[in-house]
C-alpha cells in the first residue's frame, strides 16, 4: 500500500510529473517569448504562477452547482496523476504494468477533458457552456485519429495492449517511428495531442480572444491553480504517450538518457512551433481537419502496419 | 422559435481594449442577433471643449482617441480654419500630411496585432508591434512624443522637420519597407489565415451605403471613399497615391486593404519628404489673429475613416459648440450585418475587422449624483438641455 501511496504522490506520480511538466511549460513559454522576439519568463514562473494562484481568493458563481463546479477540478487533477503513474512506471521500467494498461490509460487521459465539461456546465456561464459544447466536439473530433494510431501501434507491437510489451518490442526491433506507417502515425499523432492539449491552433475549447478562456472562466483561486496543475502535468503526459507508443520509450543507460529527454524535447518543440505559426481554426474546420484529414492518414497508418510497411 | 443563448461579449472582455457590450442571441454556436449596448465610458469631451480656446482645443481632441491622436486635431484644425478660411504655408502641409501617414502606418500595423491576437496568432501580434516601434521612434523625432503629438496648431503646425531629419525618417521608411514585405508575406501567404477570414462577416457596397460606414470598413466592400481623395486637405492633392480597394467585403478584404494602405502611406511620406527637401522656406506657420463669428466644418481620413468636426464660433476666443463624430461611430452598425449568420468565432473577429474605437464614440445618455445614487439628469433632460441651448444661439 505504501509503495503505491508513494507511486502516486510522490514518483512518478504528482509531484514528479508536475515538476517536470512544469518545466516543459517553462520550455515552451520560453521557446514562443523567444519566436515572438521577447525575452520569456523565469526558471520558475510555472512554479511562482501556481503558488499565487493557489493563494488567491476562490470566487464561487452564485448561478453554479458548488460541489460539481468544485470538485471537478480535483478529478481533472486525479486523472491525470494516474495517467502519469500508468504511463510512467513502463515508461521507466519501474514497473511492468498489468495487462491492458494500454486501454485503460486511453480512457483516463480522456478525464480531464471530460471533467473539463462537467465543471463547465456546473458554473452556469454562457461562455463557459460554449467552451465545454467546443472541448465535446473536440474530443469526437480528434479521439478517433489517435485510436486508429493506437491501433496501427498494436498491429506493429503484435498485436498486444501491454506498454511494456509495446516497449519491449520496440527495444528488440527499432522504435516504430523507423517506418512509413509509423511517420505517418507520429505525424497524426502529434496533430492528435496538438487537440488534447489545446494548443493553438486547436485551442477552441478555451480561444481566449472570442470566449476568454472557456471552459475555465469562472475559476478562480485554489481551483484554477488545480486546473494549472492538471495542464503543467498533461503536457508531460500526453508526449510521453507518443515517445512510448511511437518513439521507443525511455532509456536510461548512460548517454541514452540525453537521448531520451531529446525526444520529449523534440515533440514539445514541435507542438510550440506549430502553436506560434498558426492562427486559430474555427471548430467545424477543426473537425473537418481531424474526421477527413487525419482519420485518412490514420486508416493509411493502420493499412500500411497490416501489410508490415 | 427555438430557446436562444445569449454569449455576451463584454462589457469586459479580452477582446475589447475598452468597456463596450454586444451580447450575441445564439442558436448553438450560430449567431442571430447582435445587440450592443453602449455607455460606459463618458468623458464629456464635448463639453470640455467648449470651455478651452481654440488653441488649447486641439491638446483636448488629440486625447479623444489614443491611436487616431492626429486625425482629430487634423479635422479639427481643417474645420476651425475654414471659418476665416486660412490658407497654410506648403511646409506646413507637407509636415501634416506626414504625421497623418505615420499614424495611418502606427494605427494599421497595431490593428494587423490585434487581429493576430484575436485569432490566437499571437506570433503576428508581437512582430506586427515590434514593427511599429520605428514608427513610433520616428514620431518622438519629429514631434517629441510618441503618443499625442501636440503638433498641430491654427494656422500650421509647431515645429519644423529639417534636413537632418528627413534623411533620418528615409532611412526608418526603407526599414519599415522590408519589414512590411515579410508581415503581409506572412498574413496574405497563410492557408490557414485565407480557411480562418475569408467569406466571413461580409459587407457588401450595398450595406456600406446603408450604413454609412467609412474608411477601411467601406474600401474592402469595393466603395473607394476616402476624405484624402474627394475632398483634399494638407498635401494630398500634391502627391501621387491612390485609394486602395478590395470587391470582397469580407474580413480579409479588410486586412488586404490595410496593409497594402500602409505601402500608400509610405509612398506619400516619402514624397513629402522630398517636398520638404525642395522647399527652402522655413515659414511652418500662418499667424492667426482671431477667429471671427460663424461656424466651420472639417473632417480628414483617419485610420478608421472619416473623422468629423464642427466648430461655431461666436467671434470670441472659445468655441461655442464643438461636435466630433468619430469613424467608428458609423462602422459599429454594421455588425448587425457582418456578425448575423456566422459563429461566435467569426463574430469575434468580425467585430474586431472594422477597428472599432468606443471610447470615441461613446456620449452622454444620463448622469447621477455619484454619492446619493439620485438621477441628476435623465436622457430626456440633456436633450431638452440642449435644444434649449440650440434655441439660444438661434437667436
Amino acid at each position: 500500500m505504501g509503495k503505491e501511496i508513494f507511486y502516486f504522490l510522490i514518483f512518478p506520480g504528482l509531484l514528479f510529473s508536475a515538476v517536470i511538466g512544469g518545466f516543459l511549460s517553462w520550455v515552451d513559454r520560453k521557446i514562443t517569448a523567444r519566436v515572438q522576439f521577447r525575452k520569456g519568463p523565469p526558471l520558475l514562473q510555472p512554479l511562482y504562477d501556481f503558488l499565487k494562484l493557489l493563494l488567491k481568493e476562490t470566487i464561487i458563481p452564485v448561478r453554479g452547482s458548488v460541489f460539481t463546479f468544485l470538485v471537478s477540478p480535483v478529478l481533472a487533477l486525479f486523472g491525470a496523476t494516474i495517467s502519469a503513474v500508468f504511463i510512467l512506471l513502463p515508461l521507466f521500467h519501474i514497473e511492468t504494468g498489468f495487462a491492458g494498461d494500454l486501454i485503460v490509460v486511453i480512457y483516463l487521459l480522456n478525464i480531464p477533458s471530460l471533467t473539463y465539461i462537467i465543471g463547465a456546465a456546473a458554473s452556469g456561464n454562457p461562455l463557459a457552456s460554449v467552451g465545454a459544447s467546443r472541448e465535446m466536439k473536440m474530443i469526437l473530433s480528434y479521439e478517433v485519429p489517435l485510436l486508429l494510431v493506437i491501433v496501427s501501434v498494436i498491429i506493429k507491437a503484435g498485436m498486444t495492449i501491454s506498454l511494456t510489451e509495446i516497449i519491449a518490442a520496440q527495444a528488440a526491433g527499432g522504435a516504430f517511428i523507423g517506418s512509413i506507417s509509423g511517420v505517418i502515425a507520429f505525424l497524426v499523432a502529434i496533430f492528435c495531442i496538438q487537440a488534447k492539449l489545446a494548443l493553438v491552433p486547436f485551442d477552441i475549447p478555451e480561444a481566449e480572444g472570442e470566449i476568454c478562456d472557456g471552459v475555465a472562466i469562472e475559476y478562480s483561486g485554489s481551483s484554477l491553480a488545480l486546473i494549472k496543475l492538471t495542464k503543467y502535468i498533461m503536457l508531460f503526459i500526453v508526449p510521453s504517450f507518443v515517445v512510448l507508443l511511437l518513439l521507443g520509450g525511455f532509456s536510461f543507460k548512460g548517454i541514452d538518457i540525453l537521448w531520451s529527454v531529446l525526444k520529449l524535447l523534440v515533440i514539445i518543440l514541435l507542438l510550440t512551433l506549430i502553436r506560434n505559426t498558426n492562427p486559430r481554426v474555427k471548430i467545424d474546420q477543426a473537425m473537418k481537419f481531424f474526421w477527413i484529414w487525419m482519420n485518412l492518414l490514420a486508416v493509411i497508418a493502420v493499412v500500411l502496419s497490416i501489410l508490415g510497411l | 422559435m427555438a430557446k436562444r443563448t445569449i454569449v455576451p461579449i463584454g462589457p469586459y472582455h479580452p477582446l475589447l481594449e475598452e468597456p463596450e457590450f454586444f451580447k450575441l442571441y445564439c442558436d448553438g454556436e450560430i449567431v442571430k442577433e447582435v445587440v450592443w449596448e453602449t455607455g460606459y465610458n463618458h468623458r464629456g469631451i464635448e463639453k470640455i471643449c467648449e470651455s478651452k480656446t481654440f488653441e488649447q482645443v486641439f491638446y483636448v481632441v488629440e486625447r479623444v482617441c489614443g491611436i487616431c491622436s492626429t486625425s482629430h486635431p487634423f479635422a479639427y484644425a481643417n474645420a476651425v480654419e475654414s471659418i476665416p478660411g486660412v490658407e497654410i504655408p506648403l511646409r506646413a502641409k507637407y509636415i501634416r500630411s506626414i504625421v497623418g501617414e505615420l499614424e495611418r502606418v502606427h494605427s494599421h500595423l497595431l490593428w494587423v496585432g490585434l487581429a493576430g491576437h484575436f485569432l490566437g496568432y499571437n506570433t503576428v501580434f508581437m512582430w506586427a508591434w515590434k514593427y511599429r516601434e520605428p514608427v513610433l521612434d520616428m514620431f518622438e523625432i519629429i514631434t517629441g512624443n510618441r503618443n499625442s503629438y501636440a503638433m498641430f496648431t491654427i494656422g500650421g503646425v509647431r515645429r519644423d522637420i529639417d534636413n537632418d531629419k528627413i534623411s533620418q525618417l528615409k532611412k526608418v521608411l526603407d526599414f519599415l519597407k522590408t519589414k512590411l514585405d515579410l508581415l503581409v508575406g506572412a498574413v496574405m501567404d497563410d492557408p490557414v489565415i485565407h480557411a480562418r477570414l475569408r467569406g466571413v462577416g461580409v459587407l457588401t457596397a450595398e450595406d456600406i451605403h446603408d450604413f454609412g460606414a467609412v474608411g477601411p470598413t467601406a474600401r474592402a466592400s469595393g466603395v473607394a471613399i476616402d476624405v484624402r481623395q474627394d475632398d483634399p486637405y494638407a498635401a494630398y492633392d500634391m502627391v501621387d497615391w491612390k485609394v486602395i480597394t478590395a470587391p470582397e467585403g469580407d474580413v480579409f478584404a479588410k486586412a488586404e486593404v490595410r496593409l497594402l494602405e500602409m505601402y500608400e502611406s509610405i509612398k506619400i511620406m516619402e514624397q513629402c519628404l522630398e517636398g520638404l527637401r525642395k522647399d527652402s522656406s522655413n515659414e511652418i506657420r500662418t499667424k492667426v489673429k482671431e477667429i471671427p463669428a460663424g461656424i466651420g466644418i472639417g473632417h480628414a481620413e483617419a485610420p478608421r475613416g472619416e473623422v468629423f468636426h464642427f466648430v461655431k464660433s461666436d467671434g470670441s476666443n472659445r468655441p461655442v459648440r464643438h461636435k466630433i463624430r468619430a469613424p467608428s461611430f458609423t462602422c459599429i452598425p454594421t455588425f448587425r450585418k457582418s456578425c448575423v449568420g456566422g459563429t461566435i468565432a467569426d463574430a469575434a473577429i468580425a467585430t474586431a475587422a472594422v477597428d472599432p474605437c468606443y471610447c470615441c464614440t461613446e456620449r452622454m445618455a444620463q448622469a447621477y449624483d455619484i454619492h446619493t445614487g439620485r438621477q441628476i439628469f435623465s436622457m430626456k433632460d440633456l436633450i431638452g438641455m440642449s435644444q434649449r441651448k440650440t434655441e439660444e444661439l438661434k437667436k
